[in-house]
């Protein structure tokens, strides 16, 4: 190769990347100029702004996304509804069957199942199949609004510190419909207020969400010797007690035992979801049942907690957000995840030191990061996750907002990240032998190619290098582009460049 | 042979322990034995989220069994009634292959089975699983891949690589040994040119990107040739779905027939963590199983010829509990099955030295006590299929493992 001028590999990274790949979701064109006066200002000045990680209720291009209440009532009244269909569906074949086999005859054409329906009843199976189930389309909409934002932020540094906590605390809508139903409104409701807030009130809002409950069994846990667990032959189940301790809070490892687990998953029961007939409260809300509450004083991690109903657990909870262990576990994740998969051990005690100091205020942790001298010279070695990566595809080249989620949906499941969905409680794998697999690279060689030629007035490659990577776009990849045979094929080597995939 | 399970007996274990310093003499790995027109593959399922071995095969003769294990323990009677395997296990109706399989002893179960690791975190334990290390906090390496870096150099296996399924590469076959990744295809193909480009500046500016889009590149070249032949592929589903795993092991099936296919592979199944209402006969966990029975039948119906030198073998990161929990599921356990199946498995064995199920007999009076080291069977196969040395199984492959011998004469 000619061209020997090798970019200084010991050179500082350049601090306008660091903003948009390290802490934020990618460079809009006209955003590094923009910015470039002051990367540690603009990322500040996002921490400073009231709200920004909210999406409204009441704004008008939210209209169609609901609570998680009214989501997953709507869910059970759907479910409850197919249920409805099906047995009318099965009555339906057993009258037909049992009008044949009494004459003897052809069944008349429907008379006598149309008979069995109540006068007014809407035609269920003929209208049915083209609208989708209620939980799809409020899966959609908030994949939209979500979407939407991260097209609309400035750097989406606030933004990746959603997505952050989201994965951290993660649901799968493959658990249950009413999880799908409710995915979306839970990051609303129990992430997105707290990201720059406490973490315990954050660890408090998403334990006791109904869509967690559901996603680590819990709704269904009942102490053996509650009321309902002497009536019932139901009783304890120890998964949300276990990943709140290995997951969530103090870490794997971190010295809590098999008893502590058990003692946990006992004070946790009774933190269940209304259902659909309304008996514990408002269906689909987050309720205390006391009737399924173990009762008695329990030790977890050496301290009795006496029996209490609910505030057993909320005093359980409270202590465990301020851990020391917790502190480890949140401050290492965060250095791993914005600075290195190999986080520098003295940024990781920075962070702990800030986690204590500050009560786990999350928003004294995130300037932190931003203040981190390592953030600003550890190299760009970590692999933009598939979210970030389709995010920073449509913030640089297109598609905008549109009405459609269905196509970046679609190129998160084929990069295997799929939206809410991830493989198990520890969410999606945050390091770069992750994302960097001989199968991600080729999904990812597509999908740029596919968003290449869908951009329907590319301009010329080369300014578009200049306004997403600039200066420090390497002499190879800056040849690469204006070689290329075509636009389409400029801007797709652009797309896949190592400067545009990692962070 | 003294190794067949017969049902728990006082003196159980010392006949077991006679057998297995008789075979320290009379025993010859497989490999040494081998003709040299074998041409032996090795599969590995990973079942991440600890199956429930007592629903899959179950202890049926068991007297402590259905009382423990309640509504959902599997039971010879009834429209759902297990496949009997040997008069005291039986294993779960939805594997109705396997059963077909164990008759033809092409399928082999070893029972009261676990890794090194007494936690009951999945993370922790997937990694010491797929690591091969003792211990958890080991995720550069799996065994797998060292298994291929410790052959002799220039040795076929090694050369040809191995083959990882599904859109990240499983831990069990990460590694310096070259790995080919594949999962099936959902979205147009740009042109070869922007590719070679692509490769081009990898080359020059990131070399760990050019290695990967390049195996994947092949990867997906491979599996192109196949469908110009007539075998379109269409995504049916994730890797925790029965169509799912059917569809991956059809199209592995295909890529490690090929002469100059990988012979060792690695596929990971998702979604074995059966908390609630885990089903026994039917149900969620009947449902997996029935995927996972239908991988066994793609992968023998695609091998074709090459079967007959191909050992399967489904693992996962520990069992669950013996009784059933309040929700009518079961929770992180230690004990459960290694399942073994393939042409070159000396199968219509239930290999196991039985613990019993009493409460004293239990681990920690909660679950199946483990009584056979799952890295002994993964030994063993090695040994048999491709010759590894116990020392380099004990030190490279399965660090800090002299102790845990390789399983004799698992393949026929």
């Amino acid at each position: 190769m000619a061209v020997a001028t090798k970019a200084p590999d010991s050179a500082l990274p350049d601090p306008i990347l660091i903003v948009f790949n390290r802490f934020g979701l990618g460079a809009r064109p006209g955003d590094r100029d923009r910015l470039a006066g002051d990367p540690r200002g603009c990322l500040k000045a996002e921490l400073r702004q009231p709200d920004i990680a909210m999406i409204a209720y009441d704004d008008p291009a939210y209209a169609d996304l609901l609570g998680s209440t009214p989501a997953i009532q709507a869910s059970m009244a759907a479910g409850f509804q197919r249920k409805l269909d099906r047995s009318l569906t099965t009555a339906a074949h057993t009258t037909k069957a049992a009008a044949t086999a009494m004459t003897g005859a052809a069944p008349m054409p429907s008379a006598a199942v149309k008979a069995k329906v109540p006068a007014g009843a809407p035609p269920a199976a003929a209208a049915k199949p083209a609208t989708p189930p209620v939980e799809a389309t409020l899966y959609r909409a908030e994949a939209q609004a979500r979407f939407d934002k991260a097209l609309r932020v400035e750097v989406g540094f606030v933004e990746r510190l959603v997505y952050f906590w989201s994965n951290h605390f993660c649901v799968s809508v493959a658990k249950d419909n009413i999880v799908r139903a409710s995915a979306g409104a839970f990051e609303r409701e129990a992430i997105r207020p707290f990201v720059l807030g406490r973490f315990a009130d954050m660890l408090m809002a998403v334990e006791r969400h109904p869509a967690m409950l559901f996603y680590l069994d819990n709704q269904q846990s009942i102490g053996p010797d509650s009321r309902a667990g002497k009536n019932r032959q139901r009783g304890l189940n120890e998964n949300l007690a276990r990943e709140i301790l290995e997951l969530h809070t103090l870490g794997v490892g971190s010295g809590y035992t098999q008893a502590d687990v058990t003692s946990f998953a006992r004070i946790l029961t009774g933190w269940t979801m209304a259902g659909r007939e309304g008996r514990l409260g408002e269906p689909g809300s987050s309720v205390f049942n006391a009737n399924a509450h173990e009762p008695g004083d329990e030790v977890l991690l050496g301290k009795t907690y006496s029996a209490g109903g609910m505030g057993q657990a909320e005093a359980a909870l409270n202590d465990i957000a301020i851990h020391p262990a917790t502190a480890h576990h949140v401050a290492t994740q965060l250095a791993r995840h914005f600075i290195a998969d190999d986080p520098p051990a003295a940024a990781v005690a920075r962070l702990v030191k800030v986690f204590v100091k500050s009560d786990g205020n999350l928003r004294a942790l995130a300037a932190a990061l931003v203040d981190m001298p390592e953030a600003w010279s550890t190299p760009l070695a970590k692999m933009r996750s598939p979210l970030d990566y389709i995010t920073a595809i449509r913030r640089a080249a297109g598609p905008g907002p549109t009405n459609d989620p269905g196509p970046s949906l679609n190129w998160l499941n084929a990069l295997g990240e799929p939206l809410w969905q991830p493989p198990g409680p520890n969410g999606f794998p945050d390091q770069a032998d992750g994302w960097a697999s001989a199968q991600g690279m080729k999904v990812r060689l597509d999908i740029a190619w596919q968003a290449a030629r869908q951009v329907k007035d590319i301009g010329n490659p080369n300014d578009i290098l200049d306004a997403v990577i600039g200066s420090s776009a390497s002499p190879q990849t800056r040849e690469a582009v204006a070689r290329a045979e075509s636009k389409q094929q400029g801007l797709a080597l652009l797309l896949m460049a190592p400067e545009f995939q990692r962070r | 042979m003294s190794l067949l399970c017969v049902p728990p007996h006082p003196s159980r274990r010392a006949v077991l322990t006679t057998g297995g310093a008789l075979f320290a003499w009379a025993y010859l790995p497989r490999f040494a034995r081998a003709a040299d027109n074998r041409d032996p593959r090795l599969i590995v399922i990973v079942l991440r989220g600890a199956l429930d071995g007592l629903s899959a095969v179950g202890p049926v003769d068991d007297p402590d069994y259905a009382g423990l294990h309640g509504d959902i323990a599997l039971s010879l009677a009834g429209p759902h009634a297990a496949l009997p395997l040997d008069g005291f296990f039986a294993v779960n109706p939805a594997m109705p292959v396997f059963a077909r399989l164990f008759k033809a002893n092409q399928a082999a179960v070893v029972h009261a089975a676990a890794t090194g690791y007494r936690e009951r975190s999945h993370f922790d334990g997937q990694d010491v699983l797929e690591s091969g290390f003792a211990g958890p906090g080991h995720v550069a390496t799996g065994w797998l891949n060292r298994a291929l870096e410790n052959l002799p150099a220039g040795d076929r296996v090694a050369t040809l690589g191995g083959l990882a399924v599904g859109p990240s590469t499983p831990l069990v076959i990460r590694g310096a040994a070259p790995v080919l990744g594949w999962a099936p295809q959902s979205l147009p193909a740009p042109t070869g040119d922007l590719a070679a480009r692509v490769l081009d500046l990898y080359q020059h500016r990131d070399p760990v990107l050019a290695v990967a889009l390049q195996k994947g590149l092949d990867a997906d070249r491979m599996a192109l040739d196949d469908q110009m032949n007539g075998n379109v592929m269409k995504p049916r589903g994730g890797l925790d779905s029965a169509a799912g795993m059917r569809q991956a092991a059809q199209g592995a099936a295909r890529l490690i027939a090929a002469d100059d296919g990988p012979r060792v592979a690695a596929l990971a199944f998702d979604g074995w963590d059966t908390h609630v209402n885990e089903g026994g006969a039917t149900g969620r966990l009947a449902t997996l199983l029935g995927g996972l029975d239908g991988a066994f039948e793609e992968f023998e119906k695609g091998l074709g010829e090459r079967w007959k030198d191909t050992a399967i073998v489904a693992i996962t990161e520990f069992g669950r509990t013996a009784r059933i929990n309040g929700t009518v599921g079961t929770d992180h356990g230690t004990g459960t099955v290694v399942l073994l199946a393939g042409g070159a498995i000396r199968g219509g064995r239930v290999i196991a030295d039985w613990p019993g199920l009493k409460p004293a007999q239990l681990y920690q009076q909660r679950d199946l006590a483990p009584t056979s080291d799952v890295r002994a069977v993964l030994k063993g196969l090695l040994a048999d299929q491709f010759g590894l040395s116990a020392t380099a199984l004990g030190d490279k492959v399965f660090p800090d493992s002299a102790a845990v011998k390789p399983m004799p004469d698992l393949v026929a």
